[in-house]
């Protein structure tokens, strides 16, 4: 069409437009041409696996007995905030909406957020935590805690009391954590750490 | 000048000058009015925290009264940014301290506000009056029994959709019995469980407050304490309920009704959380004089909705679930003929299959029935070109139209067409289009559309749209009065950008995440544009260490004259001359 060949010129023009490369040269450099048009995938292959940011089309999310498989969500789709979600039907709480609590860790310069309901059970999630902030805790029993590590996970629950990850059922556990703390093994004596 | 007017005579001819543009056109016409500007000037709006300092600020503007400030961009409401990456009002509320101590007002949206910084405000402000912090976070409930505790006149307390962490204690209680000053007081964002301490604090606190006439309560608060807080406020403007279910008894139905009936002038009601239809018939006696109805907490269904809704005639503003499908939006039409705003939230997002018969024959009858409609806010599952005509062809005065079509790339659903044609014929015909929310299956055709009819567009929304680099270039090259653009996940990349570098001088800011916009393209930007700031925040570590050519995740460009920010994170890094030369 006339019109966008116009416009091909027009961006071409050289005068006024910042460009990348030597003048002369009419494309960009190494522009990287992913057929990202018809699919939410991202063709990079550096994604980090564990990363949260967004979630592909392709990506499987974990399914409860008996219910079809929820639609993958993309992060931040529909735009709706989280505390109009929060109100919903609650029947569709934990199944199909994310359920995002922050995440520190003691000594790290800022927070992470992730969604508890893509990991299906805590060797998941802690495994998950371990690869984000790089550390490992060792063994969980359910009288010595995490034993040997230089990091326990805890949460906070509804009650607003720190728990050790690990200690309540898992669906128990995702509907009344509401942020995570990684903490450092010391400081987590007396709820059941032997450092 | 020798025959100009003392600069006393002019200042009070400028005390009559409120709107910030007007301010700013007065102190272009000569240096002496710039000067006498600047010294009467009282209040200031800064959107965006970071375009300067608070150093320039108070250099310029010695004696402000009101502050207004916004930190993140918009897509933080959709957990688009991630945590940490800024927008803090500590360095504000320190410098603001020291430079203003009869500072009054003090407005944040979207700011991340410490427990210190409340208690700073609360402590360095002696006459300070009205506190708004909308979609903030970072404090807690400790951070506000300091401002309840010392600010002795305070008259606004608005927390609208503020992130608060509840830790117990009793901050209503830190409000002394001396303080009588209160007009409005929004904590709805508050928590779900409250201490029957808590609830007679402030039962105590309407009591002895004779000027509220604003009052949003948390969802803590029972139905049926809602009665006697009413017959403590009659002169209540604004209510927004807590929980609005409870055991159906007769008596405290009556109790509530009578409570509403004395409240004659109550214009706006929300609330209703949890909402029993039986409950509502209690405020019928008032819905005659309503113009803002906000259902959008209370999971109603259509029948009820529309038996509330025909109540309210001379309605203005109606905010709902689609619960009320299409039929309800019909009767709304019938009834509602003031109406000026509707939004239509979904109460299923996730859903494969629709829960509600809600399709754009509700926002097709709404266009035609309500003459005054301008601003809408609809989520739906399917839409059609003709329905947009239709609705562009009614409403000719629409300022804001924002559509989302839940599942992305959605097509025409009868034809199958992208649903460029439709919005091509709302920007179209309504000239006075501000803002605009993009849904549904684009082409590059609908930005071509947008840039060359939109010309008093100052926000426009992209989402999974466009084919190529021409659909922005559309946008940056055609839309002449764009201050804010914000794109997820669309082909847009260096091309459209950096050909329009200079346009983005001219806009408040620019949000590209998961688009083609390459480091390289960023770095070059930074280097040659030094009242911008570049943004690139990416969680997977370094721009460079991988290829250039690489698309960033998310980029945030804004103008600036305090140039790169000091506080970022690890993740965010501001393409700067500087920048670029360490990395080459």
């Amino acid at each position: 069409m006339e019109k966008s060949e116009q416009h091909e010129r027009d961006l071409n023009f050289a005068g006024t437009e910042l460009r990348l490369g030597l003048p002369g040269i009419d494309d960009l450099k190494k522009q990287v041409q992913p057929s990202a048009n018809k699919s939410n995938k991202r063709s990079l292959p550096d994604m980090n696996e564990n990363c949260t940011s967004e979630l592909t089309g392709n990506t499987s999310t974990p399914q409860k007995k008996g219910h079809p498989a929820p639609k993958a969500q993309v992060v931040g789709w529909p735009p709706i905030r989280s505390f109009r979600k929060n109100c919903l039907a609650k029947k569709n709480e934990a199944e199909n909406s994310g359920v995002y609590v922050k995440v520190s860790m003691d000594g790290a310069p800022y927070l992470r957020k992730i969604d508890l309901n893509i990991y299906k059970g805590y060797k998941e999630l802690v495994k998950a935590l371990e690869d984000m902030f790089k550390f490992s805790v060792g063994g969980f029993s359910e009288r010595e805690g995490y034993n040997g590590s230089e990091y326990v996970p805890t949460y906070e629950d509804k009650d607003g009391d720190w728990m050790l990850v690990g200690d309540v059922p898992w669906d128990m556990f995702i509907s009344s954590c509401k942020k995570l703390r990684i903490m450092k093994g010391s400081e987590a004596r007396g709820m059941g750490c032997v450092v | 000048m020798a025959y100009s007017f003392p600069v006393e005579v002019l200042e009070h001819i400028f005390s009559f000058i409120d709107s910030d543009n007007d301010r700013n056109a007065v102190s272009l016409v000569c240096k002496s009015w710039y000067e006498i500007e600047r010294w009467c000037r009282r209040k200031i709006f800064i959107g965006n925290c970071y375009a300067v300092t608070p150093r320039i600020m108070i250099r310029r503007f010695p004696e402000l009264r009101s502050v207004s400030l916004k930190g993140k961009p918009h897509f933080a409401d959709f957990n688009l940014v991630p945590e940490g990456w800024g927008g803090y009002v500590d360095p504000w509320v320190l410098a603001m301290g020291r430079a203003y101590p009869f500072l009054e007002e003090l407005r944040l949206k979207r700011m991340v506000v410490s427990d210190e910084a409340l208690e700073m405000v609360s402590k360095s402000f002696k006459n300070f009056k009205v506190l708004v912090l909308s979609s903030c976070e970072g404090f807690t409930t400790d951070g506000l029994a300091s401002i309840a505790a010392n600010c002795r006149n305070l008259r606004e307390l608005d927390l609208r959709e503020s992130d608060v962490e509840d830790l117990g204690g009793n901050w209503l209680s830190c409000f002394p019995e001396s303080c009588t000053s209160l007009v409005s007081l929004n904590i709805s964002c508050l928590g779900s469980d409250w201490s029957l301490q808590s609830l007679s604090a402030l039962e105590r606190l309407v009591g002895r407050s004779p000027n509220l006439r604003r009052l949003r309560l948390n969802r803590a608060v029972p139905l049926d304490k809602l009665a006697n807080l009413l017959r403590r406020a009659p002169q209540l403007v604004e209510l927004g309920t807590g929980t609005f279910s409870s055991e159906l008894r007769p008596d405290v139905f009556s109790n509530l009704s009578g409570a509403f009936s004395g409240c004659k002038e109550l214009k706006a009601l929300s609330g209703f959380w949890d909402a029993v239809p039986s409950h509502l018939p209690a405020v019928y006696t008032i819905c005659s004089g309503l113009t803002s109805l906000n259902l959008s907490d209370a999971n109603i269904q259509s029948s009820d909705l529309v038996k509330l809704i025909s109540e309210c005639q001379n309605l203005q503003r109606l905010w709902v679930f689609d619960y009320i499908e299409d039929s309800g939006l019909e009767a709304l039409a019938e009834s509602c003929k003031n109406l000026q705003e509707l939004r239509v939230f979904p109460s299923d997002p996730y859903a494969m299959e629709p829960n509600v018969t809600l399709t754009e024959q509700g926002l097709v009858a709404v266009s035609e029935g309500c003459p005054k409609l301008e601003s809408v806010l609809y989520f739906c599952r399917q839409f059609t070109n003709n329905a947009l005509f239709t609705i562009a062809k009614n409403r000719p005065n629409l300022t804001r139209f924002r559509l989302c079509i839940i599942e992305p790339r959605t097509p025409d659903y009868i034809t199958l067409e992208p649903l460029d044609a439709g919005f091509g014929a709302i920007v179209q015909n309504c000239k006075e289009l501000r803002r605009l929310s993009l849904s549904g299956l684009l082409t590059d055709r609908v930005f071509e559309h947008i840039g060359t009819h939109a010309k008093k567009l100052e926000m426009l929304s992209i989402a999974f749209a466009g084919d190529s680099d021409l659909g922005l270039y559309h946008v940056l090259s055609g839309c002449k009065s764009l201050r804010k653009l914000e794109i997820r996940d669309c082909p847009f990349g260096d091309k459209a950008l950096l050909a329009n570098a200079a346009k983005l001088e001219t806009m408040r800011s620019l949000w590209m995440s998961s688009c083609l916009v390459s480091f390289e393209a960023c770095k070059l930007l930074g280097q040659k544009m030094p009242r911008l700031n570049v943004e690139v925040i990416d969680e997977r570590g370094p721009p460079d260490s991988r290829p250039e050519s690489y698309p960033v995740e998310k980029l945030y460009i804004y103008r600036s004259v305090a140039g790169p920010r000091l506080d970022m994170p690890a993740f965010v890094w501001t393409m700067d001359e500087e920048l670029a030369l360490r990395l080459s």
